[in-house]
């Protein structure tokens, strides 16, 4: 217990291997676990919310042992969490450092804010072109109505 | 996508275009062939359009083909509670294209990747009406000889217009000059003016129709409805301001054309009919030739 004096390390404890996710707006950190589905897998998982920040008011943090994510996957989480930081693990030590980009394609994971939207009336798998990146703004590939972050929903 | 379907108009090149275009003008020429023999073609009607449907089945007939189909969704089994994707992944099975007009938004692109058959988009929501835009580019292509270096003067409701939107989207590959004519609370999207700036194409806006109308090629006359004002005063102030009538016509273009989606109710007086600058009507009768080429096209005949 040598780092008792750092709070953050008592909140969440280290891995030995595995993946640490960041700077995670504390209001999505349940979404952001949805959207890697962290909800279905085996692999030790630890979070802590609503921690302090110095640049993004409540945070969250995800440690995931033994999981390594690809690119493709992590950035599924650019729309909740824009800022996130990864962090690869390996023997304890950070090997790798990456932050996450907004796709050009959202598959299955926003909601259509248009209510005429046939996603919102039968099961289709949503769809959107990203249109922008900063604010998000999202074509949806069936009404071809944009959705902005202000009314993003994450399904 | 397994087969070629039409949901959007764009989904068609430029090239595309010109050569329905094109094939349009070859049933003109010669609309009766039995080109369709033996096919059977669905009309899926889920909200009624007379005007669309009876364009296409005179379309299909005249090919020597045959329709099957509802005209609104009380008669067929969405009554019952069936999904879209049921409907499609049953109807592509009896038929070999599907024409599909659909209330909600989305729906026929989704129709296009169920089923196995091309899917024309006969209008899904206020989104697109592929079909319609391609009538009115064929309309223009005829009545001045080229799509190129036009001016087209837009009338009416141009923020819901749907037809007025795709028109906007088609003709801006032709470098055409747009003028805008409506009241404020029906001006064109900023949306579609960023379009066009991005573009480079120039465009004019006045609430004033007799500002603009004589440097028109094409006048694109669409209904202001009462519905679409949230203040009912607004409506009664302008509703006349956007009416053509025949004494206005004086010292437009010699080829000017007149067009309009149709149905009409009192923004074209009924004394601008009789005008060689109407072109309406025909622009209707341009439909059936246009859906013809269209529905050869997606199944790869002629």
């Amino acid at each position: 217990m040598k780092n008792l004096n750092d709070p953050k390390q008592l909140l969440v404890s280290a891995i030995e291997s595995g993946t640490v996710i960041d700077h995670i707006p504390a209001s999505t950190l349940f979404k952001v676990i949805k959207i890697l589905g962290l909800d279905r897998i085996k692999n030790q998982i630890t979070f802590g919310t609503n921690l302090d920040s110095k640049t993004d008011g409540k945070k969250a943090i995800i440690k995931i042992a033994n999981k390594f994510f690809e690119d493709d996957d992590i950035n599924r989480i650019a729309l909740v969490a824009p800022n996130a930081k990864l962090n690869i693990i390996k023997d304890y030590k950070v090997v790798e450092k990456r932050v996450v980009a907004v796709p050009d394609t959202i598959t299955a994971i926003a909601k259509c804010m248009n209510p005429k939207c046939i996603t919102n009336f039968e099961k289709v798998t949503t769809r959107f072109r990203v249109v922008s990146k900063k604010p998000v703004a999202l074509k949806c590939h069936y009404c071809e109505k944009i959705t902005d972050q202000e009314r993003l929903e994450i399904i | 996508m397994k087969t070629r379907s039409l949901v959007s108009i764009d989904d068609l090149s430029t090239e595309e275009i010109l050569k329905i275009l094109k094939l349009a003008a070859e049933f003109e020429k010669n609309p009766i062939r039995d080109i369709l023999h033996g096919k059977v073609v669905a009309t899926l009607f889920f909200e009624p359009s007379t005007r669309t449907r009876l364009s296409f089945e005179s379309a299909v007939n005249k090919l020597g083909g045959k329709v099957i189909g509802f005209t609104d969704a009380s008669s067929s089994s969405v009554s019952k509670g069936e999904t879209l994707n049921d409907t499609i992944r049953t109807v592509n099975n009896y038929v070999d294209l599907i024409v599909m007009r659909h209330p909600i938004e989305g729906s026929a692109r989704y129709a296009s990747e169920i089923s196995t058959v091309p899917v024309i988009n006969a209008g899904d929501g206020a989104n697109q009406h592929p079909t319609q835009t391609l009538l009115d580019l064929y309309s223009i292509m005829k009545t001045q000889g080229t799509l190129d270096n036009l001016n087209i003067c837009m009338v009416g409701d141009l923020k819901y217009g749907r037809t007025v939107h795709s028109l906007l989207m088609a003709m801006s590959r032709w470098n055409t000059t747009f003028n805008f004519v409506a009241p404020d609370e029906l001006m064109i999207p900023d949306e579609y003016k960023l379009y066009l700036d991005n573009l480079g194409l120039k465009y004019n806006e006045t609430p004033d129709l007799n500002k603009v109308i004589n440097q028109a090629d094409i006048i694109y006359m669409t209904r202001v409805q009462r519905e679409r004002f949230s203040d009912p005063m607004e409506y009664e102030k302008v509703k006349n301001a956007y009416v053509l009538h025949e004494h206005m016509l004086g010292e437009t273009k010699p080829d000017m054309k007149i067009l309009h989606p149709l149905p009409r109710v009192n923004e074209i007086n009924p004394d601008v009919d009789s005008n060689v600058k109407a072109y309406y009507f025909e622009q209707a009768l341009n439909g059936v030739y246009t859906r013809q080429a269209i529905i050869c096209t997606l199944l790869g005949l002629k």
